[in-house]
């Protein structure tokens, strides 16, 4: 980007710099710290300057939003044409009280709806099943039939509003309901949109909500992959997921490179089963954590974007949609603290903005209170009210990438790629992703990475405002949730009516014919679609596919 | 020479954050205790079938869902009925501070929410398990 000469001049008149004044005043007067790092361990310098940036060339690897490599943007209007979606993550109890948080978020601004399953319906059991037990309703609503999604989504718009479900195991399953309760409200297919999960590979590597063995999984998810652009194309069959990794312990290095590969991991799965490439990529979305370390976090969503527009080219990709990487992010739940709750509101503001300014599509907020249970409604709307204020106050939204051209930016986002690499690698050595997860690479990496941390903040070397240092001895007050007490009860009882009162001969016939078509290599989409339809229920449906496809289990490391 | 304080964590039921888990049971093992980790979608019955076995001093059980005051008190009422008396049981996850009295009452002896730092763990263990 700048000629060979003034940059010689430029890296000249640095080296003085550290050494006759940097070096000098810090003689006398020490920096705060021995060595200054990130997150992700990487060593940060003093100072950038263009020498740092030295190969970039601007066309190739900067350029311009919604052209390639995307770095900049995936639209060529970004957040000036329209802002995020809005999407509060959300769900607890019953479908009743879940539907009536919808209404409320919705109410006071929200643009985009997310829901959050309870235990029971993310290992696709009903919520009376006995493995249950203690469980409903507790981190995310439970629904257990096509019944229970009718009630979710009850007097709302789902032809004009996205929804996004973090649902994985079971994804195929619950995607079929919302389908069929889009069907029978009359609701024209090519009008709904939202996203499932479906990401089984981030559950083995991190979040740990798994039902069936790598290859069955994976044999689901290209199914709704072909079933997606083929019959609802508003949909995102998959968001692959950074999050949950991040959250369980690893870098922000390691979230870019593990998701990464995931992604290319599914591509090639569906690129094996015979799928156009241009056909599915443009329904590929992803999922991003934003934790503490605001430029880091920036870097990382940048890079992310220039990585994927890349290998999707290597892996045959025509179509400049099918290079866009389209995520969402939700601020870090892990860095939240029980101690003193209400200052986690600036934590959430700071991670926030490293996502809209890392050119985020849609954006979670957390409440204030996460760390000590499901948010209460005052903490959720101030959370939402935090995305507000950032987009309508705070001016950051004025221009396109307002920190592209950082020197340390750029850097940081180029050392991002590179090391993203070094671990694409190594997972190559090691077989690929599946036989790397077997043999628990990705587990040790993120739980060394996690232990480290804590470390960090036991020896007070990293601090936590709050947790150990500026700590008070003042009680902690804050309200937190109630949820109805009657809600099992009622969902209980629904479950039990339901099953007496379909029509069991109907649900006998497709659950047969879902359970040949299993045993061979068709597409089950439309099979579920008629088990769902017909009203059997999750558990049934699920119980169906874990008595062909066995079940997963993992080796437990520490 | 003192014998070394047996400690079981165990996941019970289906939440799989098992983040906390692996760095306490990391932290009891860098601090000289003999861990056993029973891995994720323990039931009671599990549980304490193992900590019999593994004749422990301690039973950590971890849970981030909010099913904690179900599933812990599983564990402590299953250990009350087979007269179970001398292993020490503590709780650690996304606890509200209301509970913790009631979890107290159960018999779970210590609840560690987050923020904990892994020594306190360290200390509670040493100074309340009888050697």
């Amino acid at each position: 980007m700048y000629d060979k000469q003034k940059l010689e001049s430029i890296k000249k008149k640095e080296n003085e710099w550290q050494k006759n004044k940097y070096k000098k005043i810090t003689k006398n007067h020490p920096e705060r710290k021995e060595s200054f790092e990130n997150l992700s361990g990487i060593g940060i310098k003093n100072i950038y300057n263009p020498w740092d940036n030295k190969d970039l060339e601007f066309f190739k690897d900067i350029g311009f939003p919604g052209e390639y490599p995307f770095l900049r943007g995936i639209h060529a209007t970004m957040h000036r044409g329209r802002l995020w979606t809005m999407r509060q993550f959300a769900g607890f109890g019953s479908a009743e009280e879940t539907n009536k948080r919808y209404k409320y978020l919705l109410k006071h601004g929200e643009t985009g709806l997310s829901v959050a399953f309870d235990y029971p319906t993310l290992y696709g059991y009903d919520s009376d099943h006995p493995l249950a037990r203690g469980e409903f309703g507790k981190c995310g609503v439970a629904i257990s039939s096509l019944k229970d999604m009718e009630i979710l989504f009850d007097g709302i718009h789902v032809d004009e509003i996205t929804t996004s479900m973090t649902i994985n195991g079971p994804a195929a399953i619950i995607w079929a309901m919302y389908i069929a309760n889009a069907e029978n409200r009359g609701i024209n297919r090519n009008l709904i949109g939202g996203t499932i999960q479906n990401d089984i590979l981030k559950e083995y590597i991190a979040q740990k909500s798994f039902i069936f063995p790598p290859e069955p999984s994976m044999k689901l998810i290209v199914d709704t992959f072909e079933y997606g652009f083929k019959e609802i194309p508003r949909w995102n069959t998959i968001s692959i997921s950074g999050y949950h990794i991040r959250e369980a312990g690893s870098t922000a290095t390691q979230e870019l490179a593990f998701t990464l590969g995931d992604g290319i991991e599914y591509v090639k799965a569906a690129k094996e089963r015979g799928l156009e490439i241009d056909k599915f990529a443009p329904r590929l979305s992803f999922f991003f954590n934003a934790h503490n370390d605001f430029f880091e976090e920036i870097a990382k969503y940048r890079a992310a974007r220039r990585i994927w527009a890349k290998e999707m080219k290597k892996l045959g990709a025509k179509k400049d949609r099918s290079l866009l990487m389209r995520f969402h992010t939700q601020t870090a739940g892990c860095a939240l603290t029980a101690q003193q709750p209400e200052i986690n509101i600036v934590r959430v503001t700071l991670q926030a903005l490293s996502a809209i300014l890392g050119g985020t599509q849609s954006l979670h907020t957390n409440s204030m209170d996460e760390a000590l249970a499901l948010p209460s409604e005052k903490a959720v709307r101030i959370a939402l009210r935090t995305q507000q204020i950032i987009a309508e106050e705070s001016g950051i939204t004025n221009t396109i990438d307002p920190l592209g051209g950082s020197y340390y930016i750029e850097w940081l986002t180029d050392k991002m790629e590179e090391e993203t690499y070094n671990y694409f690698d190594k997972v190559e050595k090691l077989g690929g992703v599946i036989p790397a997860i077997e043999k628990g690479f990705f587990q040790r990496e993120i739980a060394e990475s996690a232990y480290k941390y804590q470390k960090e903040i036991d020896t007070n070397k990293r601090k936590i405002v709050g947790v150990n240092d500026y700590i008070t001895d003042d009680e902690i007050s804050i309200p937190i949730l109630k949820m109805d007490e009657k809600g099992e009860h009622r969902q209980i009882n629904r479950l039990k009516k339901l099953r007496k009162e379909r029509n069991n001969q109907k649900v006998e016939k497709h659950l047969h014919r879902l359970k040949k078509a299993a045993k061979g290599s068709e597409n089950l989409m439309p099979y579920i679609l008629d088990c769902i339809r017909s009203y059997a229920t999750l558990g049934e449906t699920c119980g169906l596919l874990r008595e062909i496809y066995g079940e997963y289990e993992e080796p437990a490391i520490y | 020479m003192n014998k070394k304080i047996r400690i079981l964590i165990a996941k019970p039921g289906l939440d799989g954050h098992d983040r906390g888990a692996k760095i306490v049971a990391r932290s009891l093992r860098n601090a000289g205790m003999e861990v056993i980790y029973t891995g994720l979608h323990q039931t009671a019955e599990m549980i304490v079938e193992t900590a019999i076995q593994e004749d422990v001093d301690v039973i950590g059980l971890s849970l981030l869902s909010g099913a904690h005051m179900t599933l812990f008190t599983d564990v402590t009422k299953l250990l009350k009925k087979k007269k179970i008396e001398d292993i020490i049981v503590l709780g650690g996850g996304i606890i509200p501070e209301q509970d913790i009295p009631k979890l107290k009452k159960e018999g779970i002896s210590g609840v560690f929410g987050p923020g904990t730092r892994t020594e306190e763990i360290v200390e509670f263990i040493n100074k309340n398990v009888k050697k």
